[in-house]
Formats: C-alpha cells, structure tokens, sequence
C-alpha cells in the first residue's frame, strides 16, 4: 500500500496526459469528422477525391506511424510542432477520418422520403438538416461513435513513441524500475475505471435519445 | 382549379408519361387509376414539384403553382420519426408561414379532432398504427393549407379492412370544401370515391 502511495503522483501525471490527449482530440475530431462526411458526398467530384484521398491514407496506415510522420518527418519539410501539438495533431486528423466514415453511413441511412417529407413542407435545407436529419443521425451513430471514444482512450498511449508521457508509460517506467507488474495493475485499474465513466455516459446519452424509434 | 395539359416526362431517354390532361375542379375528387409501371407516382411527383416535367402545363387557378400549394401524403406517409405527432404538424407552420407557438399548436390539435386523432398528441411515429399515421400525414399536410391535397396510394400500406375508413375519411375531408388527387391501384376504392377518374396506361417502349 505504501508503494502504491509512492507511484500514484506519476501515475496520476501520466493520466493527466492521457486525458489532455483524449478530449482536446475529441473536441476537434467529432467537427472536423463531421466535415468530411460531408465532402465525402460533396457533389465536387476535385474535393470528394482529396477528402477520400485522406480517409484511404488515415485508415490505411497505422496511428503508430503517422505519429512518427508528423513529429520526425514534418520537420524535413520545415515543419516543426512541439511534441504534444504533434500528437494532437496526428490524434485529430486520424480519429476524423474514423468519424467521418460513421457519420456518412449514418447520413446515408436516413431515407430520402424524410427530405422528400420536409422538401414539400417547404422546409429550407438547414431547417430540414438541423430539425429532422441531424437529431436522427445522432441517434443512429451514438454506438459507433462510442465505440471509437473507448478506443480513443486505450490508443492515446501510442504517445509514448513521440516521448510524451502519458498513464501507459508511467506504469511502464515503474515497472523497468522497481521490477514489479504493481504499476502496471494500476495502470489497468485506472483504465477500466475511465472507460467505465465513457460507457456510462453512452448508456445515459442513448437513454436520452430513446424517446423515439 | 388545377388544370394539366398535354403533360410529358422521359427519364434518360425512356417516356414515361405522354399527354395526360385533365382538370380538377375546386372541392373535388380526382383518383388516378393504373397499373404499376404506369408513371402514376411520377405524375403526382411532378404535380407536387418533386420532379421535373419534360413538356406540358400545369396550373393551378390559371397560373404556376407555387411550392406549398400542394400538399402530399405519401405511399409510406414519411413522418418525421424524431418528433411527436403535435410537433410532426406544427414544425413546417411555425417555421414556414412564422406561425405562433399557439397558433400552430391551436390548428394542429383542431386538425387531429377532424381526423378522430385526439389523444395521440405526444405520441411518437413508431407508436402508432397505419392508419393513425396516414391521418397524422393527411393533418400535417393540411396545416400548410394546401390548394390541393395529393396522395400516393393511401390504402397500399393498410390492411385490407381499412380500405373503407379511408374512404370515409376522404369524402369527410371532401364537406370541408378540401380539393384531392389519389393515386391508386385500386379501382373499387377510385370510383367510389372520385368525382372523376383517370386512367393511365404504361407506355410501351420505343
């Protein structure tokens, strides 16, 4: 118990970083993801191939390297980002390209007779996407979406390849240092109970939304 | 009056519809009767402006109809899934005609009382039957106060034994003075209840 006590400061510093890591990629990602779904579908055949270009190379490569590519590679091309900036950077742009792919199906599975409904409703375009199809989309990509948080927050520790330190290698570096797999034990505690509060705030936001089918 | 003339469609080369006229009369019924295959859902799309024409006129009261004089029900009513039933009809007359709060509620729940819907207000889409949802369909569209009020096979998606509710229905909608176009495949439910029915036939190709 009194090396638990003696760990926990490191540990607890590590999460910070994880943390940090999970929601600013969060915020960022579920905007930029949602744009382009959008220029996925975009009927301007120059910006649909740009923007699947991009989805072909974030889902095609590992996070692991693309991590490697912004902070060691951008800078032959002069390109310098701090390494927290270069991890969020590469969080960002891999995650959107993950909820794009969510958004899109879930766009693409409301039927054209809610547009067709709302179209002769004169409803205007944004009316009809703000009051009909996005509160439906939601709905429908919560699972998805969720799914991609959990995993967002287990990924978080590839930081360590760029030297940040988050949870994973603090419990890492304790353990080369004090030979025991205590650290690690708690890294894992520490996991489960952050996922655990994701998959309880997915529980109470479905909840929300299951006033209607 | 809504007044077609010699009305033509072709999609990528194939025709579809070829010199359908006819004029329907304020406080009318008309049902447009045909096979499937025969373009009678295309004609009720160009009628209520979800599909282009090729050639032909369509005027209602002797001038181009503008978005919102039609209203539609469709084949599988289309209600919007993610509001309840109140705000299903209230949504598109507070948005668009910038109806009150009261206004829209006031209308909407008179509507439901005309369509034996009382009751089922909060109701959400997925808790409703076939026919609750038609009449849902029918008092949304009729809150935008329609000139015409178009349906798309309004018996195809209910049981065999509410045919004859609907009929009742229609004629009921008929006394308040409401003009309506029904497409169906239907020919017992057309002439029972039309003022006037049309034929369409599919075009053969070429």
């Amino acid at each position: 118990m009194e090396y638990v006590g003696q760990i926990m400061p490191a540990l607890l510093a590590g999460t910070w970083m994880t943390v940090r890591i999970f929601f600013w990629t969060l915020i960022l990602a579920l905007p930029l993801g949602m744009l382009v779904s959008l220029g996925e579908m975009s009927k301007i055949k120059p910006l649909k191939w740009l923007v699947e270009f991009y989805v072909w190379i974030m889902r095609g490569t590992p996070l692991l390297l693309q991590l490697i590519f912004v902070f060691y590679g951008l800078p032959i091309l002069h390109i310098v980002f701090p390494r927290y900036q270069a991890a969020l950077l590469a969080f960002v742009l891999n995650y959107a390209a993950y909820f794009a792919e969510i958004f899109r199906g879930g766009l693409q599975s409301i039927s054209e007779g809610q547009y067709e409904a709302a179209l002769v409703l004169r409803l205007s375009r944004w009316q009809t996407m703000s009051k009909i199809i996005i509160p439906q989309v939601v709905k429908i990509v919560l699972p998805s979406i969720f799914n991609e948080v959990i995993n967002l927050i287990k990924d978080s520790s590839l930081v360590y390849v760029i030297g940040l330190g988050d949870l994973l290698r603090a419990g890492n570096v304790a353990m080369a240092r004090d030979v025991t797999l205590v650290p690690l034990l708690l890294v894992g505690v520490i996991y489960l109970a952050m996922i655990s509060l994701c998959a309880l705030a997915q529980k109470k936001i479905e909840k929300h939304y299951s006033y209607y089918r | 009056m809504l007044e077609v003339k010699k009305l033509a469609k072709a999609f990528n080369g194939r025709q579809i519809l070829k010199n359908i006229s006819f004029t329907l009369n304020d406080g009318d019924i008309l049902t447009i009767v045909g096979p499937s295959g025969a373009g009678k859902t295309t004609l009720l799309r160009i009628i209520a402006g979800l599909e282009t024409k090729s050639s032909g006129e369509i005027l209602i009261d002797g001038k181009e109809p503008t978005s919102g004089q039609v209203g539609v029900v469709f084949q599988d009513f289309n209600l919007f899934l993610n509001l309840s039933v109140l705000a299903n009809i209230t949504l598109a007359p507070q948005l668009v005609l910038k109806e009150s709060d009261r206004e829209a509620k006031k209308q909407a729940l008179d509507l439901l009382k005309q369509l034996q819907m009382t009751g089922h207000e909060a109701q959400y889409p997925y808790q409703l039957s076939g026919g609750q949802k038609q009449r849902v369909a029918i008092a949304r569209a009729l809150a935008m106060k329609p000139k015409i009020l178009c349906y798309d096979e309004p018996t195809s998606a209910l049981d065999p034994e509410l045919r004859q509710e609907v009929e009742k229905m229609i004629l009921g909608l008929k006394k308040t003075g409401l003009t309506q176009l029904i497409i169906t495949h239907d020919l017992t439910f057309a002439e029972n209840v039309a003022d006037q029915v049309l034929r369409v036939k599919p075009l053969s190709e070429g």
